[in-house]
């Protein structure tokens, strides 16, 4: 690696002169002339061209000292960046993560108990962590990209909500149906669309959310439309109502009211929903259908020459993860006490996806951890006001160039003879849909 | 008596054909493969062989003609009704692929097991009683693993069951692919170039391993392959295409003396004619 020839001065000062070039040209318009209409409605511009200059001059200069920083640095790699030791202590940490951060959230409601904003981030959070683990079994496992998620999340609510509404059924009743409704509209979208791959598959998938909240915008008699479903029973704690009535979980405790005591219940209902849907996908990456999953992701041709149908896996893996999206929908309904077709918009199905992505296709650990990074590190930065988007994308950004196939990329496998080991992310496929 | 002389054939190609579009690829051809017996299909590149692996393994459709397999027990499959997965599900025809198609994200021991797919799907109950964890699927898939791992052993990859099978060396992602076949215990077992890019001394265990197959196994072995040394020593039945015909078919010793063969591929290249002049003496 220390052979590598030196790069001269001419040649960092040719780098940095393109790159001014290139960043004249961009901001020559953007920067360097501003329009305006002006009084009479004329179009007025003046010119700024000191702005356009430093600009140029920044970019200048920062080519300069990025080449310089590469040389002395040299080729960037994890192992050269971070030393042996340091390494070996991560994967000590990585051992304990999932077992410690398991502990510490069933503590959050004891911990946090006085701080109502910090429950409600949680309970955010780890329905985003429920979200994501349900994706992780449709792009994590089968490698079939799926950008309409949110569809079988609305399908899940409002289940609930309708029939919550309009039959009084309980949410215990309820829940299950949910995710069976969701399960079968996953179904009813596989079958036409999973002869379909990759971009394309990806395409109507996209579509697909798409109709599906459109249609519960138009379709006013049963949806509200616009106006959504408000009024949605709040959960019980099995038949038992948590108000502060008499026949409430605190009058019959003894103890006093407190609304908190609904959002800690929500809070260890969304874990539980949460832990169900990953114990879920464990068990079933130990199993032949799991299996087959993984094996689409990776050579789908190969899977029809062992014998195995490859639309029925298709179709299991979506309903697999539609059912986890229509459970996390119904609580999503119960939590809320009202729902509307704003909250299932294409950006919930971008944020579940890249949740799943930035964490690492495949790996539940990685997709809780960035679930955690993506929607608590959002309020995190709410301090920065405007630029809390800017700021975020390059962090997003910077995530992906450090680890480009997300925080936890290499691969467990699911049956070993002698010892598991990792497969390094390299050799593992991302599926071609 | 003619019903013994059916069951001697495993695989019987009745006037197939093949055409894309305008193009004939393979044009009214018909050979037989015998059980328990390794059948060489061989012929200049562009001959057409991998079009009637195609053909058989259900990857295309054919435009006509038949393709009958007889299993042991006397019952025939029709292979050109039944389409991709099921041909290697009900019809028991395994194959490989002249580019090596491995799971390479996954371990050599979960390629096996993806292989008994159908097997423990049906022990695991479609997955719900897996799901559960019943011990009847757990005993299923201790089976699997053992079968695997009786693969494992016989093509020398045991030590190496844990690593991802994109790891490997090329002759090493060979035998595993084959292992990987033979574990969704085929009647009938087709390799495409099983021998391509090998070395001289894998080659040898490659021939080994496939007569080892047919011996110890009764496993029928179709196979199209280039390299005339192991063509010659393995094969009981040869079938020589040219541009989508039958030129010859015959015992290697037959094929060898063939006018017909050392034309067609004195015609196409000239050093694999001499490959199979040689090749076998």
């Amino acid at each position: 690696m220390t052979a590598k020839p030196a790069i001269g001065i001419p040649a960092i000062l040719k780098t940095a002169f393109v790159n001014a070039l290139v960043a004249l040209v961009l901001f020559s318009l953007m920067v360097g002339i501003r329009t305006e209409a002006g009084a009479s409605g004329q179009l007025t511009y003046w010119t700024r061209f000191g702005d356009l200059a430093s600009l140029v001059a920044a970019v200048f200069g920062g080519s300069i000292v990025i080449e310089l920083l590469r040389q002395w640095i040299g080729p960037t790699g994890a192992e050269k960046l971070v030393p042996p030791a340091v390494q070996s202590g991560i994967s000590f940490i990585g051992r304990y993560l999932a077992p410690a951060l398991l502990i510490f959230t069933l503590l959050v409601p004891v911990i946090f108990y006085d701080q109502r904003y910090i429950l409600d981030l949680a309970i955010l959070v780890l329905t985003y962590v429920m979200l994501g683990w349900g994706l992780n079994v449709v792009v994590g496992l089968a490698g079939l990209l799926d950008l309409g998620y949110v569809a079988f999340y609305a399908v899940g609510a409002y289940s609930y909500g309708l029939l919550a509404t309009n039959f009084g059924w309980s949410f215990w009743i309820c829940l299950p149906l949910a995710g069976i409704l969701a399960a079968f509209w996953g179904v009813l979208l596989g079958f036409p669309v999973l002869r379909l791959r990759g971009d394309y598959l990806a395409i109507v998938t996209l579509a697909f959310g798409e109709i599906i909240r459109l249609v519960i915008i138009n379709w006013q008699d049963l949806t509200g439309g616009p106006n959504g479903v408000s009024g949605i029973p709040r959960p019980s704690f099995f038949g038992i109502p948590l108000d502060n009535s008499d026949d409430g979980l605190a009058a019959r405790l003894g103890i006093e009211y407190s609304p908190t005591h609904r959002i800690v219940f929500l809070f260890y209902l969304i874990l539980a929903l949460a832990l169900l849907t990953n114990w879920a996908t464990i068990r079933l990456r130990r199993l032949p259908i799991g299996r087959a999953w993984e094996a689409l992701r990776e050579d789908e041709v190969a899977c029809r020459a062992l014998g195995i149908n490859t639309t029925t896996t298709k179709l299991t893996a979506f309903a697999t993860g539609a059912m986890f999206g229509g459970f996390a929908g119904a609580f999503f309904a119960t939590r809320q006490g009202f729902i509307s077709p704003e909250s299932f918009t294409f950006q919930e199905s971008a944020l579940v996806l890249a949740i799943v992505v930035l964490g690492g296709m495949g790996s539940q650990l990685g997709v809780a951890l960035s679930a955690l990074a993506m929607i608590g590190g959002f309020e995190l930065f709410r301090s920065l006001e405007t630029y809390r988007m800017l700021v975020f994308g390059m962090a997003m950004v910077l995530i992906m160039i450090w680890r480009p196939r997300g925080l936890i990329g290499h691969r467990a496998p699911t049956v070993y003879l002698t010892k598991a080991q990792a497969i390094s992310s390299d050799l593992v496929k991302e599926g071609h849909g | 008596m003619s019903g013994d002389k059916m069951s001697e054939k495993i695989l019987g190609v009745d006037r197939l054909t093949m055409r894309f579009g305008g193009i004939v690829a393979v044009q009214d051809l018909s050979f037989s493969a015998a059980r328990k017996k390794i059948t060489a299909l061989i012929g200049p590149n562009g001959a057409g062989k991998t079009t009637v692996f195609n053909c058989i393994t259900g990857f295309y459709k054919p435009s006509g003609g038949a393709i009958r397999l007889t299993h042991d027990d006397g019952r025939t499959v029709a292979l050109e009704r039944l389409n991709d997965f099921r041909i290697a599900k009900q019809a028991k025809v395994a194959r490989t692929f002249q580019n090596i198609r491995l799971f390479p994200g996954m371990t050599a021991l979960e390629n096996l097991m993806v292989a008994q797919h159908n097997t423990l799907m049906r022990a695991s109950g479609f997955t719900l009683l897996g799901l559960l964890g019943v011990p009847t699927y757990r005993d299923a898939e201790k089976r699997a693993i053992d079968l695997a791992t009786d693969w494992l052993k016989r093509v020398n990859l045991l030590d190496r069951a844990d690593d991802a099978a994109g790891n490997f060396a090329y002759g090493d992602q060979r035998r595993l692919e084959i292992a990987r076949a033979m574990c969704t215990e085929p009647a009938l077992l087709c390799l495409d170039e099983p021998a391509a890019g090998l070395n001289a001394r894998e080659s040898a265990a490659l021939s080994e391993l496939l007569l080892s197959i047919r011996d110890e196994l009764g496993t029928s072995i179709l196979l199209i392959e280039h390299d005339m040394s192991v063509v010659m020593e393995i094969s009981d039945q040869i079938v020589v295409m040219d541009h989508g015909v039958k030129i010859a078919e015959g015992t290697p010793r037959e094929i060898r003396d063939d006018p017909k063969v050392i034309a067609a591929y004195l015609g196409a290249d000239e050093e694999e004619a001499a490959a199979v002049m040689e090749g076998g003496s």
